[in-house]
């Protein structure tokens, strides 16, 4: 069953197109990786998804229903959950608040019935011993870990996770696969923007290639990375 | 060996502090009600005047401190507030007391199209909005003459001795009907300060207060996590209105005359208010509590320099801001970790999880 579909979706910025007539669609439980250059309009087009920003046409679809134009907190209320490629913390708030505010609100639970849940994503994502800590202390990994471990607390149907596998150590990268693959394993839909394409392509099943806003290819990962387009795009970067 | 998630897993907000602050504070409660039997009718009108600014403080910092709203237009509330305890006296012959109830509903009802128009407006455009409609409303109460157009009006003075408990209080105590009606607007004033930051701390302490606090960290990041920051802000806005109008009301029914300058003044009723917020620590239940007697302290101390007073008193809160940018209580709460009204949810349980972190914002 389709749960995200977007129908000829597109945006401007001034003169610039960061999204052109772009169409595709996830299903239930599916995981989709994204890969495209800086700059081709990878976190714009989950802004679009997610409401962050408004399409200027097309349309976005989850879970059966129309969302173009409904606010990011009802989509985040009907299962989507997403995390900022530059980490978006509530600084003043503890590490374990930020994960309440999510698994109460995003969750639809009253504030003690979300606890135990945000203290095992805290102990999944390795956080647990930052718990009573701001959020604005900590490193930029550690925000990372955070916005996934806050995009999870909602309990999302997608997770829409943009960049946050950049600058880990290798073992750090494998535990963040397998942490990854588990939510996955559950039945959460993934869509996944990432440059650690050895990471990317462990865990998704379908690839898709942006540039300049446009979709260049979407398929089974062997097949995209073997195209002339992307290996053009990628001319460089290892495989 | 690996550590299971805790099974012993407790959620704390109270602190050994807060719990002495709450015996405190409701000695504090205690004697502020015995003050009018203790003290002179002087200090009891001081009382009633930090009182008032008080919740005026305690409101705005809700409103700019969590909700992001900074406001320069609240003594619309006030003035409006004060009016229609004033319209309901003098015109429908209502007792002040339920006037003063009155005015606290009717200016949730002015808020109602006041944020209709504002709430268009970011930043610094929302501020300039607020202070516009304060204008207008200001302008259009001068033009009501049976409320004494813009020279202004008193409440009748049998309205003020006939006030509800005023004979009560002379039958019982002895006192005068003047020293008996500031007994008991001095008593609401209390029992209002006492109830608005009763109201604000348990609303912080709430899944509402969560979000609430999420929205002024990042609001962008809130609204992607399910919080409604538009509906959270407006409904602070209204409840900030009610405070406020219920506060102007009362402050007038003590001052029993009234103007629009006066009524609506945007130095009185907001720039004081923000200077005490400010000094004492935004973002903070203490800091407003802290703020009210530094400013009482220095409006005394520097009374007689007439207008040397509002220089030093944009001195103080420059040198403030620079300083100690999370005013004077936050930068002891940030060097003890004394917090008197605490928030923060702390995670407990578990070997792995630190005690850690400072205070909140
Ligand atoms: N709010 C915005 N206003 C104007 N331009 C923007 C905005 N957001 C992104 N852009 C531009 O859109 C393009 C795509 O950005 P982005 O989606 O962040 O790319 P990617 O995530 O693929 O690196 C970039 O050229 C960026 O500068
Ligand atoms: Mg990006």
């Amino acid at each position: 069953m389709t749960l995200l579909q977007l129908d000829g979706v597109s945006k401007r910025f001034g003169a610039l197109t960061v999204a052109e007539a772009i169409s595709f669609s996830v299903g239930e439980g599916e995981a989709l990786g994204i890969i495209g250059p800086n700059g081709a309009g990878k976190s714009t087009l989950f802004n679009l998804i997610n409401g962050t920003i408004a399409a200027d046409s097309g349309t976005v679809r989850f879970a059966g229903t129309d969302v173009t134009r409904t606010p990011p907190m009802a989509r985040c209320l009907a299962g989507m959950g997403r995390t900022f490629q530059i980490p978006q913390p509530f600084e003043k708030l503890t590490v374990f608040e930020n994960l309440l505010v999510a698994g109460s609100f995003g969750a639809r639970r009253s504030e003690a019935d979300a606890y135990d849940r945000c203290a095992e994503i805290l102990h999944d994502t390795g956080l647990i011993d930052k718990a009573n800590v701001p959020a604005g202390g900590l490193t930029l990994l550690q925000r990372k870990r955070l916005e996934l471990a806050r995009a999870l607390a909602t309990e999302p149907r997608l997770l829409l996770l943009d960049e946050i596998a950049g600058g880990l150590t290798e073992g750090e990268c494998l535990s963040l696969v397998a942490t990854i693959r588990a939510i996955h394993v559950k039945g959460v839909a993934v869509i996944w923007i990432e440059h650690v394409l050895h990471a990317l392509t462990s865990v998704v099943e379908r690839l898709l290639v942006l540039n300049f806003g446009r979709v260049i290819g979407i398929g089974a990962p062997a097949e995209i990375m073997a195209s002339r387009e992307v290996k053009e795009i990628y001319l460089g970067i290892e495989i | 060996m690996t550590i299971a998630i805790p099974s012993a897993l407790k959620v704390e907000t109270r602190t050994k502090v807060s719990s002495i602050s709450l015996f405190v504070a409701f000695a504090v409660l205690a004697l502020g009600l015995a003050a009018p039997f203790l003290v002179s009718r002087g200090a009891v009108q001081d009382l009633f005047f930090i009182l008032t600014m008080l919740v005026l403080a305690q409101s705005w910092n809700l409103l700019a401190g969590y909700a992001g709203l900074i406001s320069v237009g609240q003594q619309v509330f006030v003035g409006f507030g004060a009016y229609a305890m004033f319209g309901a006296v003098i015109l429908l012959g209502v007792d002040p007391l339920l006037a003063i109830l009155i005015a606290g509903l009717l200016s949730v009802l002015l808020a109602i199209p006041t944020a209709f128009f504002t709430f268009r407006l970011y930043g610094p455009y929302f501020a300039i909005g607020t202070w516009v409609v304060a204008e207008v409303v200001r302008l259009l109460f001068a033009q009501w003459k049976a409320l004494g157009g813009g020279t202004g009006t008193s409440l009748p003075r049998e309205a003020v001795r006939d006030m509800v408990g005023v004979s009560l209080l002379r039958d019982l105590f002895g006192m005068k009907p003047a020293q008996a009606s500031d007994a008991i607007t001095y008593w609401l004033a209390l029992m209002l300060a006492a109830a608005t930051i009763g109201f604000i701390y348990r609303l912080l302490r709430s899944k509402q207060g969560l979000g609430l606090a999420a929205v002024r960290d990042n609001e962008q990041a809130a609204r992607a996590v399910g919080v409604d920051a538009r509906r959270m802000k407006a409904l602070v806005y209204l409840a900030t209105a009610f405070l406020t109008g219920l506060a102007g009301a009362l402050i007038y029914a003590q001052k029993a005359r009234i103007s629009p300058d006066a009524a609506f003044s945007v130095t009185d009723w907001t720039a004081y208010v923000i200077f005490i917020v400010v000094i004492g620590g935004i973002g903070t239940v203490e800091g407003p509590i802290l703020g009210v007697i530094l400013f009482f302290l220095l409006q005394n101390f520097m009374a007689d320099y007439g207008s040397w007073y509002l220089l030093m008193l944009g001195l103080a809160g420059i040198l403030v801001m620079l300083f100690a940018p999370r005013g004077l209580w936050g930068a002891f709460s940030d060097r003890t970790g004394i917090q008197l009204f605490p928030v923060r949810r702390t995670l407990i349980g578990g070997p792995s999880i630190h005690q850690g972190g400072s205070s909140h914002g």
